[in-house]
């Protein structure tokens, strides 16, 4: 019952963007994928999703190739969010939450019941359900990535794929969104720039550098000083907050030699 | 669980019987507005004629009308009132599918070039006289309507796609495919020809006969049919193509399917009463306005809005200048280019 990356490895434009890379995740695991800009994040959740097939190497979902499952019988098991999702259509909430009832719905309907249900939870677990009549164009930045969530999980999938579901949001925003997700008991993978939510929300946390794992494990164990210096080419001091046991990364300029004491 | 939900819900429910009562007043309008149409024009005849008339030849007993009159209403104005409103209920679909497809609010046959293409395979068939009789000349237009359209989605995907970027291949494609047209009418057509076809390009009803009515009429039909068994897929591109496969739809099937309706519906239309512009654009935002952006409902509405919109330009077309006839995509462009300015503005206010 999971998803899982084989040996992936997948060619865009002549450019190698995944590299061998291979996923083991746990049932109901939180896995944050970390990287530079094009390190291959948003490829690898493009792959994973089934989207795209790889040009070697397989991703199975339940021990089956995902390229040959049916799309549709895909899409109840693995939704995603995307990082822009946008459109110039006047639709209401509910309405963007529906859509994720159309993976589940014959030529004529759908299990009307169950579509509701489905529905009302997933607005309720996002706390949609008093916007549910607000228009897309009026909602803000925040509001927009939560409704996504809300159609995903009507899905009702078994794997969630976010890619950078906290880019422009503030801060309270981005840790609303992320401990929603932590807590579902669904297994995530989620793009992510900043390591300290990484470190704060993941159970497990993924580097990716130029298309390849080199890093693969607990926060604590992944987030260190030397992983920031030669993955993000940044000076970086890493302590383990007291208060939470996280690590927590704080940045420091190339230049700057330690203060004397 | 909160009351939130249920209310949800509740309204759901009341909508969608709602939406049934007010698909069937929309059945109602429409076959008042023919009824009413029917009468009206240049010809002296009384409403107590037109209805005897359409008493007697659906098989009831009415009073005795004279032959010309009989014609006059079952040869002339019936079929031409059937066929506004097909024409209006066709090329309203294509609309509404071309905009949830594409993404794109400004969509249409028209806009895109696709009427252009097919007026240019409808002529090279009309003047130059390849093949023969009206299943030919609907061959050509669905020719000339399927090379425009893979023509300007090809230059638009070049360009990078986007809204702008497709508008602006479809002016590109307009532009030629007129050109052609002219080009194919001045070098081969004689000035009654010439005559002739310039009036039907412009968009005109004059013509329609029952065979018009049956082959359009049936067409538009099984395009709206096929396109509400594709209501919901048709949902999934809300948020782009991306969005959409990975909602479990086959993408590229679907778009295939659609827009080959899209251009044989309009192909049929093109060839039937030429080419009508701005209904296409216009009216699926005043479906959208009325019912919201589920296709489900939408394309019902936006079949029913249109045929009820043309049924009534195409009497004003015919009586305003009566006996001199206004083409009637004349009339279409003179309401639809201001709305079409409204919709613009509409754009620029959402960010």
């Amino acid at each position: 019952m999971t998803l899982r990356a084989r040996n992936v490895g997948w060619s865009r434009g002549g450019h190698l963007v995944l590299d061998g890379v291979t996923i083991e995740p746990r049932r109901g695991e939180t896995i944050g994928l970390l990287g530079p800009n094009g390190s291959g994040k948003s490829s690898l959740l493009r792959v994973l999703s089934g989207i795209a097939g790889p040009d070697s190497g397989r991703v199975l979902l339940d021990d089956t190739d995902i390229t040959t499952l049916p799309r549709r019988q895909v899409a109840r098991r693995v939704a995603m969010v995307d990082q822009h999702s946008d459109t110039e259509v006047d639709i209401a909430v509910l309405d963007v939450v529906r859509l994720g009832r159309i993976p589940h719905r014959g030529l004529f309907g759908g299990d009307d019941y169950a579509d509701r249900g489905a529905v009302d939870r997933a607005l309720d677990h996002t706390a949609m359900a008093p916007m549910a009549n607000r228009l897309w164009h009026t909602l803000s930045g925040g509001e927009r990535q939560r409704a996504q969530i809300a159609r995903a999980l009507a899905q009702e999938p078994d794997e969630l794929l976010l890619d950078e579901p906290t880019n422009h949001l503030d801060i309270q925003h981005q840790l609303e969104i992320l401990s929603l997700v932590a807590e579902l008991p669904l297994t995530s993978y989620i793009a992510l720039h900043d390591l300290n939510l990484a470190a704060m929300f993941c159970d497990r946390v993924l580097v990716l550098e130029r298309g390849r794992v080199v890093a693969d494990g607990t926060p604590a164990k992944v987030i260190t000083t030397d992983m920031v210096e030669q993955v993000y080419s940044v000076r970086a001091g890493v302590t383990i907050d007291p208060a939470t046991g996280y690590p927590t990364v704080t940045y420091r300029p190339r230049s700057v030699s330690p203060v004397p004491t | 669980m909160g009351t939130g939900a249920l209310t949800v819900a509740t309204t759901r429910v009341d909508s969608r019987s709602l939406l049934g009562v007010s698909l069937l007043g929309g059945v109602v309008v429409l076959a008042a507005s023919i009824a009413v149409v029917i009468t009206i024009g240049p010809a002296n005849l009384s409403v107590g004629d037109v209805y005897a008339v359409v008493f007697e030849r659906l098989g009831f007993e009415a009073a005795e009308v004279s032959r010309i009159k009989d014609g006059i209403v079952w040869e002339l104005r019936l079929p031409r009132t059937l066929l506004a409103a097909v024409c209006g209920a066709g090329l309203a679909l294509c609309g509404a599918i071309m905009q949830s497809l594409l993404r794109n609010p400004l969509a249409d046959p028209f806009v895109l070039g696709i009427s252009s293409g097919a007026s240019t395979g409808a002529v090279l068939v009309a003047v130059l006289g390849l093949g023969a009789g009206a299943i030919s000349l609907s061959a050509g237009a669905f020719a000339g309507a399927v090379i425009s359209f893979a023509l300007v989605m090809l230059l638009a995907a070049g360009a990078g796609g986007g809204t702008s970027r497709v508008i602006l291949a479809g002016v590109a494609g307009t532009q030629l495919f007129s050109a052609l047209t002219s080009f194919i009418v001045i070098s081969s057509a004689d000035a009654e020809q010439t005559r002739g076809v310039l009036f039907w390009l412009l968009g005109s009803l004059s013509g329609a006969d029952w065979a018009d009515v049956t082959v359009c009429g049936a067409i538009t039909l099984t395009g709206l049919l096929v396109c509400l068994t594709q209501s919901a897929a048709l949902d999934a591109f809300t948020f782009g193509n991306t969005a959409a496969a990975s909602l479990g739809v086959s993408v590229r099937w679907v778009r295939v399917l659609l827009l080959g309706v899209t251009a044989l519906v309009t192909a049929a239309l093109v060839s039937a009463a030429g080419a009508i512009g701005f209904v296409g654009l216009v009216l699926p935002h005043a479906a959208r306005f009325l019912v919201g952006p589920r296709n489900s409902r939408l394309l019902p509405t936006t079949v029913l809005v249109g045929a009820i919109f043309m049924v009534w330009v195409d009497a004003l077309a015919r009586t305003v200048f009566a006996p001199q006839e206004v083409p009637v995509g004349v009339v279409t462009a003179l309401i639809g280019v201001p709305a079409f300015a409204v919709i613009l503005f509409r754009m620029r206010s959402t960010p």
